[in-house]
C-alpha cells in the first residue's frame, strides 16, 4: 500500500506537518525531490513527508555571494540560476539520483547528506557552504540559525549540525548558501596508463606545486570507456585526470607548466567544454561501475590520501570489486558485483581495510536486505555514539524523522 | 553585565578543592593564590574583571580529563582559557569557577605532507603551526591578527577568522580533526586525515562552541601550499560609497581576493601616523586588495581590480611590486588597532558582519551614532565578507564613558542586525554579546541551540554565564510541547 504523503507548500505547513505527525506518532520519511531515498537503509515510516512543494528561490544577491532556496527547490533550477551570473555550488554537488534509477535531487537533499563533488578537497565540503538553515525539529518546533552573511558566528553552528544529518535531527525547510563565481576557463591533463599507485602518487605531486589544482581523479581502462569525451572514452587504458581553472590566458601558461613537472606518462589536455563534460560525469557519478541493471552494491570510501593506494588495492584484491577514484585518492567508489563476495562480508573487509587508515565505507548502493543487514554507515566509538543519540533524543524525542535505520546515530546505537 | 550568581558553598569549598586538585595532578599546576590567580582575571575584553576560584594549567591530555572529571564529579564549574585574546570576553573567569588553561599542551605532534596536515596540542599558538612548515612551502590559512599569541584550541573553540577569510574560510573550514575532553573527562576523536566521516558533524558544531561543549586537547588542521605569488593593491577612495562599489564590483567581475580590507579617514590616518605605510591621507576610504595564488592568475586578477577601481573612482591607486612593499601595505592595516590606541586612552572593538551592499548605509548610521553618543569611531574591517570592526574611542576613565561606549556598541550591532546581519563575525559572543541574542534569534531557536548543549553538559558546568543569554534547565528543554509555539518559560533564571 502507498504511503501517505505529505507536500507542505509554507514553512508554516512544514511545522505543522511535523506536529501533526509528533501528535500522532507518525513515523516520517523525509525527501526533497526523492532522488536519494534509495541511500542508507530501508526507512520504517507511516507517511512520507514530501518536500517538493517547498521549491523556489527566495534570495539572491550576486555581489554578496548568498542565494536562499526552500529545501525541495530542484538543484537543477539552482544551478542554472547561478550560471545565468556565472557563479556556482563551488563544492560541485552531483545529480547521483540515476544510480537508484530516480531523478534530479533538491538543495535540501545535498545539505541533509553533505554531498560534495571532485572538487571538495580544494574548496571544502557543501557543509562548509551552508551559512542559514530554516528548520523544524522533530519536536514540531521551527527554529533559524545562522544568516544571510559569508561570516558569521553568533550562536552554535546549527546548519554544521544538520549537514550530513540525513533529515534525523530536523527537517530543513529553507537554506541559505554561499556561492561563488565560477572560472572563465578551464583546461584538464590526461595521464595515460597509469596504475592506482603511480596515478595517486602523480595527482600528490600535482597537487604540491604552485599550480592551484582543483580536480584530480583516477579511472580504471573500463570506467574510462564509459565517458562520452572521446579522449577519455577512447583510451583504452587508464585515465588520470587534473583539473585547472582560472582565467582564460593564464590556465593555458599553467597547464603547460604542469604538464612539463608530470613527465610520467604520455598526456592530453582537455579544454573548457570537454573538461566541464568530464567533471560532471565524476561529479555525477556517471563512470561508476558497473552501470544500471547489473545487481552489485555501491560503496563510497574515503581514505587519507597517502594511504589510498595501499588500501584500495587491498580491497580490491579482498573483495574483488571495481574502483575509480577522486580527490587526489581521498575518495574511491567501489562496486562488488552481487555474483561475488556478499555484502556482510565485504562490509567485514572494508571497514578492517579502511579502519587501519583512519578511513570510512559507507555503502551507497544496495538492494533492501543487504542494506537491512548491514550497517550502512559503521560503527562509531561508544561515547560518540551515545553523544549522537542524546542530541537526536533532545531534538526528535519521538525518533518519527526518517525513523531508525537511516541514520548513522542509529547504526551506532544498534 | 550580570553574570550567573556565584555558588558560596563553592567559594568557602576552595582550600579543599585545591587540595584535591593537587593530589590529581603534579606540583606547580594549581594555583589558588590571589597574586598567582591575577594573571587570569580577564582576556582580551578587559573592561571586564574576575578572579577565578582556582587556576589550573595542565601539561597534557590526561591530567585536562583529569580536572574534568573531578570538577563533572564535584559539580564545579569550568572555563577553559588559551591564551586568553578572546575580544568577547569568552574566558572570563567565575568566582566558583576553576580556569582550566591549556596553554602548556604546546606540542606540534605530527607533520604530514602528503596529507597536507599538521597535527598540535590546543596550546600551540596559531603563528606557529605556520611557522613549523614555512620552510617546507606550506602555511596554515586562517589568521586572526592576535596569531603571534592565540592559541589553536582556543581558534576552535572562538571559530576564529582573519583577513583571508573571504578566500579561505574561518577556522571551521581549515580543521580536519580533533579530539575533545567531555565534561567526565572521557576523550572523543571527531573527523580525521580522511575527508567527511559519516555520522554528526559533531567537529562542526564544537568550532565556534566557545568552550560550552567540550575542552579541545587535539587539533588537526589542514595546511595549505604557500601562494606561488600575492600582489597587494592600495586604491584610494574620496567616498566611502565609491570603495563600497568597488568592493561590490570586484566580486561581481568573478574575483575572490585573497583578502580585501577596508579602512575610513580616522583608521588611515592613526596607521599612517604609526608605521609610515605610504597610505593616502586625502582618502576618505582605503581599500587594501590582495590577490594570490599562480603568477599567471595573479597577473590578470590584479590588472582587472586595478580596471575595476578606476571605474569606481579611485584617486590613488598603487600595486605592490615586491614582497617589501606588499608588506609595507599590510603593515598599516596590521598595526590599525594599536595605531587606533595611541590616539585614544581606550578603544572598543566591535565585530558585527553585515551583507555588503548595505555597507555604505551601514556606515552612515555609525557616524551618526558617533554623533549622538559624542564618542569617536575609526572603521577598520574586513569588507571583502562585510565583517565590521568598529573602534569606539573612550576614556575609561572619564566617569560614565565606558558604559556609553557599551550602548554605542550594542547600537552598532542592533544596526547590523536590522540590516540583514548578524552580532559577530568572528570575536564570538562570549559575555559582550550574549545580552543581544534576543536581537537575532527568538526563544525556540535559542532553545535549539541549548538542546544541543545538553546533550554535551546538562549541568551547565562548562563556561556557563556565556553565549546565552537565559538559563534554561535542561529538564524543562526536554519536555515536549505538541502544539508549536507554546513553549513558556515561566520559571526560567535570567541574569
Amino acid at each position: 500500500m502507498a504511503l501517505q504523503r505529505l507536500v507542505p507548500d509554507t514553512l508554516d505547513g512544514l511545522r505543522d506537518a511535523v506536529a501533526g505527525a509528533l501528535a500522532d506518532g507518525t513515523r516520517l520519511a523525509v525527501e526533497g525531490q526523492g532522488s536519494k531515498r534509495g541511500l542508507g537503509r530501508p526507512v520504517a515510516a507511516d507517511a512520507i513527508l514530501d518536500l517538493s512543494g517547498l521549491s523556489g528561490i527566495t534570495y539572491y544577491e550576486p555581489g554578496e555571494l548568498v542565494m536562499e532556496a526552500l529545501a525541495g527547490t530542484p538543484l537543477a533550477v539552482i544551478e542554472a540560476e547561478l550560471a545565468a551570473n556565472n557563479q556556482h555550488l563551488a563544492f560541485e554537488p552531483g545529480e547521483v539520483g540515476h544510480l537508484w534509477g530516480t531523478g534530479g535531487g533538491s538543495i535540501g537533499g545535498v545539505f541533509a547528506c553533505n554531498l560534495s563533488g571532485p572538487r571538495r578537497p580544494f574548496a571544502g565540503a557543501a557543509r562548509d557552504h551552508l551559512l542559514g538553515v530554516a528548520a523544524v525539529s522533530g519536536r514540531g518546533e521551527a527554529f533559524s540559525a545562522g544568516g544571510r552573511v559569508v561570516k558569521n558566528v553568533t550562536g552554535y553552528d546549527m546548519g554544521k549540525l544538520l549537514a550530513g544529518s540525513f533529515g534525523t535531527l530536523a527537517v530543513m525547510g529553507r537554506v541559505t548558501f554561499k556561492v561563488l563565481p565560477r572560472a572563465e576557463a578551464e583546461r584538464t591533463i590526461l595521464l595515460f596508463g597509469l596504475e592506482p599507485g603511480g596515478a595517486i602518487a602523480a595527482l600528490a605531486k600535482a597537487g604540491f606545486g604552485p599550480w592551484d589544482i582543483s580536480g584530480a581523479a583516477w579511472l580504471p581502462a573500463n570506467a574510462a570507456a564509459r565517458s562520452a569525451v572521446a579522449y577519455i572514452a577512447g583510451a583504452g587504458e587508464t585515465v588520470t585526470a587534473i583539473r585547472l581553472e582560472g582565467a582564460r590566458g593564464a590556465v593555458a601558461e599553467r597547464c603547460a607548466a604542469l604538464r612539463g613537472a608530470l613527465s610520467v606518462a604520455p598526456t592530453e589536455e582537455l579544454h573548457t567544454h570537454n573538461s566541464r563534460k568530464f567533471w560532471a560525469e565524476m561529479r555525477d557519478g556517471s563512470l561508476i561501475a558497473p552501470a544500471q541493471g547489473v545487481a552489485s552494491s555501491l560503496w563510497r570510501v574515503t581514505l587519507p590520501t597517502a594511504d589510498a593506494a595501499s588500501v584500495l588495492a587491498a580491497v580490491a584484491r579482498r573483495t574483488g570489486g571495481e574502483f575509480l577514484c577522486d580527490w587526489q585518492g581521498g575518495l574511491a567508489w567501489l562496486a562488488i558485483n552481487d555474483d561475488g563476495m556478499n555484502a556482510v562480508e565485504a562490509a567485514t573487509v572494508l571497514r578492517a581495510e579502511t579502519a587501519i587508515a583512519g578511513g570510512h565505507a559507507v555503502l551507497w548502493r544496495a538492494a533492501d536486505d543487504v542494506r537491512s543487514n548491514v550497517p550502512v554507515f559503521g560503527e562509531q566509538g561508544d561515547t560518540v555514539a551515545r553523544l549522537s543519540q542524546r542530541i537526536k533524543a533532545n531534538f526528535d524525542p519521538a525518533g518519527i524523522l526518517n525513523p531508525g535505520p537511516m541514520a548513522p546515530v542509529a547504526d551506532g546505537a544498534s | 553585565m550580570l553574570m550567573p550568581i556565584p555558588d558560596a558553598a563553592v567559594i568557602s569549598r576552595r582550600a579543599e578543592i585545591a587540595a584535591a586538585l593537587r593530589r590529581r595532578l603534579p606540583r606547580g599546576t594549581v594555583i589558588d593564590r590571589a597574586a598567582g590567580l591575577s594573571a587570569f582575571e580577564s582576556d582580551g575584553l578587559t573592561a571586564y574583571r574576575q578572579q577565578p576560584l582556582i587556576a589550573v594549567l595542565p601539561a597534557d591530555r590526561d591530567e585536562v580529563s583529569a580536572v574534568l572529571a573531578y570538577c563533572a564529579d564535584e559539580g564545579i564549574k569550568i572555563v577553559p582559557r588559551g591564551a586568553g585574546t578572546s575580544l568577547s570576553g569568552g574566558a572570563l573567569p567565575l568566582a566558583d569557577g576553576i580556569t582550566l588553561g591549556l596553554a602548556r599542551l604546546n606540542r606540534i605532534l605530527d607533520i604530514d605532507l602528503v596529507n597536507r596536515t599538521v597535527t598540535v596540542e590546543p596550546g600551540v599558538t596559531n603563528l606557529a603551526i605556520s611557522a613549523a612548515v614555512r620552510e617546507l612551502g606550506f602555511y596554515y590559512a586562517p589568521d586572526p591578527s592576535s596569531q603571534v599569541a592565540c592559541t589553536i584550541g582556543g581558534n576552535v573553540a572562538e571559530n576564529a577568522g582573519g583577513v583571508h577569510c573571504l578566500k579561505y574560510g574561518l577556522t571551521t573550514n581549515n580543521i580536519l580533526g580533533l579530539e575533545v575532553a567531555l565534561l567526565g573527562g572521557e576523550r572523543i576523536r571527531l573527523g580525521g586525515k580522511a575527508l567527511d566521516a559519516p555520522g554528526l558533524d559533531l567537529m562542526g558544531v564544537i568550532a565556534g562552541s566557545e568552550g560550552l561543549l567540550g575542552v579541545v586537547t587535539e587539533v588537526t588542521v589542514r595546511i595549505l601550499r604557500t601562494p606561488e605569488t600575492a600582489r597587494a593593491l592600495l586604491a584610494g577612495f574620496a567616498k566611502v560609497e565609491d570603495a563600497a562599489r568597488c568592493v561590490a564590483d570586484i566580486i561581481a567581475a568573478g574575483i575572490i581576493p585573497a583578502g580585501m580590507e577596508m579602512m575610513d579617514r580616522p583608521a588611515i590616518h592613526a596607521a599612517e601616523a604609526y608605521v609610515g605605510a605610504g597610505y593616502p591621507l586625502d582618502a576618505e576610504a582605503l581599500l587594501i586588495i590582495e590577490v594570490d595564488g599562480p603568477a599567471a592568475e595573479v597577473s590578470v586578477a590584479a590588472t582587472r581590480i586595478e580596471d575595476v577601481a578606476r571605474v569606481c573612482g579611485a584617486t590613488s591607486l598603487r600595486a605592490s611590486r615586491d614582497e617589501t612593499e606588499r608588506l609595507a601595505f599590510w603593515a598599516g592595516r596590521k598595526a590599525a588597532f594599536p595605531a587606533v590606541g595611541r590616539i585614544t586612552p581606550d578603544y572598543y572593538c566591535m565585530d558585527g558582519t553585515i551583507p555588503r551592499g548595505r555597507l555604505p548605509e551601514v556606515l552612515a548610521g555609525i557616524r551618526a551614532l558617533s554623533e549622538r553618543f559624542g564618542l569617536g569611531v575609526a572603521n577598520v574591517f574586513h569588507a571583502g565578507d562585510g565583517n565590521l570592526h568598529p573602534l569606539i574611542l573612550y576614556d575609561a576613565n572619564a566617569p560614565g564613558e565606558l558604559e556609553r561606549a557599551e550602548e554605542f556598541g550594542s547600537e552598532i550591532l542592533r544596526l547590523c542586525v536590522r540590516v540583514g546581519g548578524v552580532l559577530t563575525g568572528e570575536h564570538g559572543v562570549g559575555v559582550e554579546k550574549r545580552d543581544l541574542m534576543d536581537e537575532v534569534f527568538g526563544p525556540d531557536d535559542l532553545a535549539h541551540q541549548q538542546r544541543l548543549k545538553c546533550a554535551f553538559d546538562a549541568g551547565g558546568l562548562l563556561n556557563p554565564g556565556k553565549v546565552f543569554p537565559t538559563l534554561h534547565r535542561c529538564a524543562e528543554l526536554g519536555r515536549l510541547h505538541v502544539h508549536a509555539g507554546k513553549l513558556p518559560h515561566p520559571d526560567i533564571e535570567r541574569f
